[in-house]
């Protein structure tokens, strides 16, 4: 007799106590690309931080909202990229399932084909794999997006600036080879790339774009070679980031200054040609040395298993922590004011100390290069570590 | 058979009307869901205007969508011109692109036209991607409006009742019958002095000219433009299938055949996220064992066992 009372009291405790933990949820929504042709560059770079920052706050007993503790709910959805469906999904997560915050999506176009939605509903999108020169009139435009990567004039510039400063040291001559993937950003960096380049006394000895997904980059890098000029830029995507270094190794192009923009910085790139690939520039950066980030870069291993880009991977990391301080600092759910709190305050994060002017932050790596076996940062605007560039010297093992 | 065609027209227009209310009712996900149903609708039944009657299958659906959105997005980014001058090029653009390539293929037939067609998207898609690279030089396609779904979904709803009236207009004309004739034996129609190539070049133009006002409207939608995603070539698969689902044998088939599929479609990719593209296959097989000619066919079929019975 006893004893059943008891099973019921302890019935109804936990009853109470599932209800209580339930009440005690805030809702996450996370949408980006887990299959189609941005999700490569996805799984690498964003899901593994929402992962990781998932589990650590909830290891650590949630988020303190106002005294009261609150684990994280994920809801996650693949937008396949397929802006349509992102758009679908997003109307889904703020009136269905009725999310908290949300996680900014991945890629510029999402997050500009986002804002307007999430705005309506005053959700915060501090967006990282968003790089745009537009952000002015955006941010104007969307009171709640923030933009925390940089520009693609700033990803250019610190191209310009190591060609500047290897021309002074002698490595290289005024000659540049240049090509570009035929699709949007390849298009935008590669266009402002003429124009800065020029601008700095540097001719562009060769200027060839190849459409997205070609198979076979040979003869682009043939034609490189062939011009003679000692340093070589490629604006590329991920699949061909990697098929320009392996006809390059082929070709063993002969140059003093090797750069390919996205996903140089993918710990697949080393691992896909080892010490080859030594010496070459990329987009992005990172300070390993720093020892917050190598406190992220291991946890980022241990919970997720995956080795953590060098590049947009601590900013992904990064622009969670800042949501998740704002939300504790402004101690409520009320998303204007979650928002206002973002807009007034600085956030200590892996990426050091960030803060927002007009809605953008200017702390982010724009130059990194491979130098034995880490992709280093050498370039990049208020940041710390930036180690000197050298000179690309053959592709041997 | 005529009166039946007016009321066919009469109950188009009275489910035209209705349908201009629903954002009145819905919004936020519903509303979204509206407008993907519009834009498919409006697709679909441009679709079937050509493949309908010729049974020639056209897998061009993207090509003429990306055309538009491609468009808009380089007038209003890089030239600053107006929404509305684009989307009027885009129509002219796209209608102009569908008759010079019917010109150069219409005379293939079958499965040739098939692959050509699939091919296509992504042929204008290098095209484009050139010209832009070599000519026009971008700064990022950006397309920012004050347009929300409401005023998307009303253009599409617009567009797709034009597409309606334009086929109901042709299926009462010499033109349309010709086309049926065509569909029935095309060597027959050549034979009784059909020019069969002009023919099927005229409902292909008109097929490329709402393909790319369908695009252009998306495209603020989107807000950003990506050659690779606005000639996606699932676009084309997805009007196929919605098309074929609903019945090609009548212009109001798409109707029946984009609500539910893309009900089904948003209810399995909410409950069962990765197992979505599953429906695709299963609608196709649906189509093949069960539904040879869509749900208008098995309507059409159900109301002549009523007669009989009657």
């Amino acid at each position: 007799m006893f004893r059943r009372k008891l099973l019921g009291l302890a019935a109804a405790l936990t009853v109470a106590g599932t209800s209580v933990f339930a009440a005690d949820m805030i809702k996450i929504g996370a949408i980006a690309p887990k299959t189609g042709p941005l999700a490569g560059g996805a799984v690498v770079t964003q899901w593994p931080n929402v992962q990781l920052w998932v589990e650590q706050v909830n290891a650590r007993g949630g988020l303190n909202v106002d005294g009261k503790q609150m684990q994280i709910e994920l809801i996650e959805y693949d937008d396949k990229t397929n802006p349509g469906e992102h758009i679908k999904l997003a109307q889904r997560l703020a009136t269905q399932d009725k999310v908290d915050f949300v996680v900014a999506p991945y890629g510029t176009g999402f997050n500009i084909a986002t804002a307007p939605i999430y705005g309506k509903f005053g959700y915060p999108m501090i967006a990282v794999s968003a790089i745009t020169d537009k952000a002015d009139e955006l941010t104007e435009r969307y009171s709640n997006l923030f933009f925390t990567l940089g520009t693609t004039t700033a990803f250019v510039d610190g191209v310009k600036e190591i060609l500047i400063e290897q021309r002074e040291a002698g490595t290289i001559g005024n000659e540049v080879a240049m090509v570009n993937v035929a699709d949007a950003f390849g298009i935008e960096l590669a266009d402002r790339a003429r124009e800065l380049f020029g601008e700095a006394g540097f001719d562009i000895v060769y200027d060839k774009s190849y459409p997205l997904g070609t198979p076979d980059l040979s003869p682009v890098m043939k034609g490189a070679k062939d011009s003679g000029a000692k340093a070589f830029v490629a604006w590329s995507y991920p699949p061909d980031s990697f098929g320009l270094a392996e006809q390059a190794i082929i070709e063993d192009l002969d140059v003093n200054v090797y750069y390919s923009a996205v996903a140089t910085s993918f710990p697949a790139f080393k691992g896909a040609y080892g010490n080859k690939i030594n010496n070459v520039l990329g987009a992005g950066g990172t300070n390993v040395d720093d020892p917050v980030i190598a406190e992220y870069r291991d946890a980022h291993l241990a919970i997720t298993g995956k080795v953590a880009d060098y590049w947009a991977s601590a900013n992904t990391y990064a622009a969670l922590q800042i949501l998740e301080q704002a939300i504790e600092g402004a101690a409520t759910l009320d998303r204007d004011v979650v928002t206002q709190f973002i807009k007034d305050n600085s956030f200590d994060t892996v990426m050091g100390s960030l803060s927002f002017e007009n809605q953008v932050s200017n702390t982010f790596w724009s130059v990194g290069q491979w130098q034995d076996g880490v992709f280093r940062g050498v370039k990049g605007s208020n940041v710390d570590g930036a180690v000197s560039v050298r000179a690309k010297d053959g592709w041997s093992d | 058979m005529k009166r039946a065609n007016w009321q066919e027209l009469l109950w188009v227009a009275i489910i035209v009307v209705l349908a201009a209310f629903w954002p009145m009712l819905a919004n936020g996900y519903w509303l979204g869901i509206g407008v993907d149903m519009m834009m498919y609708i409006a697709l679909a039944t441009s679709w079937v205007l050509f493949s309908g009657p010729t049974h020639y299958i056209s897998l061009a659906s993207a090509a003429f969508f990306g055309v538009g959105g491609f468009i808009v997005g380089t007038g209003m980014s890089d030239y600053e011109a107006s929404f509305w001058s684009m989307l009027a090029l885009s129509a002219v653009v796209g209608g102009a692109l569908a008759a010079l390539i019917g010109l150069a293929t219409l005379r293939l037939s079958g499965v040739y036209f098939v692959i050509f067609t699939l091919g296509l998207a992504e042929m204008i898609r290098n095209l484009v991607s050139w010209i832009q690279n070599n000519f026009l030089g971008s700064r990022g396609l950006y397309v920012l409006t004050d347009f929300t779904d409401k005023h998307l979904y009303w253009m599409l709803l617009v567009t797709a009742a034009a597409v309606y009236l334009l086929g109901w207009i042709i299926s009462r004309s010499r033109l349309g019958f010709a086309l049926r004739i065509i569909g029935g034996d095309e060597t027959v129609a050549r034979h009784v002095g059909i020019n069969t190539a002009m023919a099927k070049v005229i409902l292909f133009t008109s097929t490329g000219f709402f393909g790319a006002i369908v695009g252009a409207i998306i495209a603020p939608r989107w807000s950003y433009i990506e050659p690779n995603q606005v000639f996606s070539p699932q676009l084309s698969f997805f009007v196929v299938i919605m098309a074929l689902l609903g019945g090609s044998g009548r212009l109001w088939g798409p109707i029946v055949g984009v609500v539910p599929f893309l009900l089904i479609w948003n209810w399995v990719d909410a409950n069962f996220p990765h197992q979505s593209i599953l429906v695709l296959g299963l609608a196709f097989l649906v189509i093949v064992y069960f539904l040879p000619h869509g749900f208008v066919g098995r309507i059409d079929q159900l109301r002549a066992r009523a007669r009989g019975r009657s």
